[in-house]
């Protein structure tokens, strides 16, 4: 194990790939000035043909990726911004995750993008949103979410092996996280939720960026004598219903902590699948804790309000536990 | 750039022949629609074969073609059989893409057909990625990508020519300027003149009678050899006319005309590319009647097999599209 920032292990996986695979290439908007650094140096490593920057040209690139993964290539797009991809969201929506269908499985779409979703950082409303629900209705694209090192490592490194078209959505801003991650070669399976934490008065279920809070929410649950269990999602689509709605039935009390918008959110579709399959097991409504049904604005007090935080979801898991309050 | 070079006899005839089979292929498909017999619609590119059979003569199975909304013409010239594309629009499992696209999605990979596409210009962006494959691939092989005058004004055409320009792409250009996108003339919807556009990222132009398919084979010959050794990118402008509605049910939901019957008929009777090359294999004594109609036998013959063997089909299992959705493999 060694002590890894987020940002580097999803460097290291790239840098893995790229020297496992010569028909990998990244290319995207200043892949070599790398802003976030997720990108930084691969270019001096592979050269300009593997590392392109790329014009500012966001519906041609994510329609690239469709061209030159079905002739060959295993293209890693970096789109930056997850709100670019409303941008190139034909490439995307009507060419990524149709072009296999539409063929009748004649091809491979062996393509990842990544994309820096989240807000909480004043970035003001087009830079700040967490859009991977839009993109679970569209049927043809897996989608990933890290909230670790070790799993952005593993994860990347799955998408970009994977012969079926990724999204990976990385949390913005996190970039200097430590976490530990582990010296010799693996992969973090797409479609698989880990259960981060046992407890048996309720279950938390979160991904990607609020991942943390929710561990906060857990612990500071704990100190009040609320043991939570806590499953990190990782994979959006395909959904590991299995584990999610075993670790549901554990505790009977769901709370879903998600940070894109309430209405439709990822956490909508989660608790949809676990009243579907767990309802006999449930004994108390199950909460959702997302951001709310608005664009976040600039001014920092005004953006929070609108965010799931700690305080938000310890009063959800408080409201559905067994007494509607802390134990005295 | 222009090579001084035209289709010798034989190939004259290829050309003659491919024209034929996409006519009628498309006559077929014109009235299967008619007949209720499709399960979906399609666009026709009568009158404009001429441009398909004269750009995918230059091209190997090894070089990418990507279509559009109007491309059973350029899936036939390219190498696609005539009874996978008709027994993909029937809906069946013995078509092209086992009936899961249909005729705005015909496409087979293992001859470079890489798709034809039903949102106006989104197969330049698949194109621009492809040659952008051919590029590291880096064996002189090229992609072609067919647009129309309504494509043009996506913005994303000028996005790619950007890229080609930018990294000296192996990407040709297709403009079918047809005169008309949808239903709008395109003057009315069209500033300025298409092809002067490619002009601005110092992409060369070529302009050509899109109905005259010697013209189309001789400018694709100098286009296919700048490209393929390493120049970039080329843009061709074929001038042609759309004979054919919008699509097939367009006379249902059309009440006021856009263009006359007459102007219609006047190309029809004066600008058929079949016609044309005909003429002109007669005149120079080239190629005599018998000849032209034997040529026109076989293409009726091949588009009537692809019409039994379509016919013959069986409709595609119930629960295939999730199963196409995904490989669910890792390399």
């Amino acid at each position: 194990m060694a002590r890894t920032r987020f940002i580097q292990a999803i460097n290291d996986a790239i840098r893995e790939e790229m020297e496992r695979d010569e028909k990998v290439f990244v290319f995207g908007e200043d892949v070599e000035a790398s802003i976030f650094g997720d990108t930084a140096g691969l270019a001096e490593r592979f050269g300009k043909r593997r590392v392109r920057n790329t014009p500012i040209s966001e519906n041609t690139l994510t329609g690239m990726t469709v061209g030159a993964a079905a002739c060959g290539y295993r293209p890693v797009l970096h789109i930056m911004f997850a709100n670019f991809l409303f941008t190139g969201m034909d490439g995307v929506a009507n060419q990524l995750a149709k072009a296999r269908l539409m063929s009748g499985g004649q091809i491979e779409l062996p393509a990842t993008i990544i994309a820096s979703y989240g807000g909480g950082r004043a970035n003001a409303a087009q830079h700040s949103d967490t859009p991977y629900s839009a993109f679970m209705n569209l049927g043809g694209v897996h989608l990933v979410v890290p909230s670790n090192p070790a799993d952005a490592k593993g994860l990347l490194k799955s998408a970009i092996r994977s012969n079926d078209p990724v999204l990976f959505f990385e949390p913005g801003g996190r970039g200097g996280e430590m976490g530990d991650v582990p010296d010799e070669e693996y992969l973090t399976p797409i479609g698989k939720a880990a259960v981060v934490r046992q407890g048996g008065d309720l279950t938390l279920i979160s991904m990607g960026s609020t991942m943390r809070m929710t561990i906060q929410a857990a612990d500071q649950l704990a100190e009040q004598g609320l043991e939570c269990e806590v499953v990190d999602v990782r994979t959006l689509a395909p959904l590991d219903e299995e584990t999610i709605c075993a670790a549901a039935e554990r505790t009977g009390r769901v709370v879903i902590v998600d940070e894109s918008r309430e209405r439709a959110s990822a956490a909508s579709h989660i608790a949809a699948v676990v009243a579907e399959k767990s309802f006999g097991h449930m004994k108390a409504p199950i909460r959702r804790v997302t951001a709310r049904n608005a664009g976040l604005p600039l001014a920092p007090a005004s953006e929070q309000y609108l965010l799931p935080n700690v305080d938000k979801i310890v009063a959800a898991a408080v409201e559905i536990s067994e007494n509607g309050r802390l134990p005295a | 750039m222009s090579k001084n070079l035209s289709p010798d006899v034989s190939e004259c005839l290829e050309l003659l022949k491919t024209m034929y089979v996409i006519r009628y292929a498309e006559e077929q498909l014109g009235d299967d629609f008619a007949a209720g017999k499709l399960p979906g619609g399609v666009h026709l590119s009568i009158g404009q074969e001429a441009v398909s059979a004269g750009i995918c003569a230059h091209l190997t199975d090894r070089d990418k073609v990507s279509s559009t909304h109007r491309g059973h013409g350029h899936f036939l010239a390219k190498g696609g059989e005539p009874k996978h594309l008709i027994a993909e629009i029937y809906g069946k499992e013995e078509g092209c893409c086992r009936g899961m696209g249909g005729s705005l999605h015909v496409a087979d990979y293992s001859k470079g057909i890489i798709g034809a596409n039903g949102i106006v210009g989104a197969g330049i962006p698949v194109a621009t990625g492809a040659a952008l494959a051919n590029h590291l691939d880096d064996d002189g092989s090229m992609t072609v990508v067919f647009f129309g005058d309504g494509a043009s004004n996506q913005g994303v055409l000028q996005e790619s020519m950007n890229f080609a320009a930018l990294w000296k792409l192996p990407l040709l250009y297709v403009c079918e300027n047809n005169q008309f996108g949808q239903f709008s003339p395109t003057a009315t919807v069209t500033a300025g003149v298409i092809s002067d556009r490619a002009k601005a990222f110092d992409i060369p132009v070529e302009v050509v009678d899109g109905n005259d398919v010697r013209a189309v084979w001789q400018t694709m010959a100098g286009a296919a050899d700048h490209i393929r050794s390493g120049k970039g990118p080329v843009f061709i402008e074929a001038h042609t006319y759309r004979i054919r509605n919008h699509f097939e049910r367009e006379h249902l939901v059309i009440k006021t005309p856009y263009r006359t019957e007459e102007e219609v008929e006047k190309m029809r009777r004066e600008r058929d590319p079949i016609e044309m090359l005909q003429e002109w294999l007669k005149d120079e004594n080239l190629a005599d009647e018998a000849t032209c109609q034997a040529i026109d036998k076989d293409a009726k013959t091949l588009v009537d097999e692809a019409v039994a063997f379509g016919d013959a089909g069986t409709p595609p299992p119930l629960d295939v599209g999730e199963k196409y959705q995904f490989v669910g493999t890792s390399s």
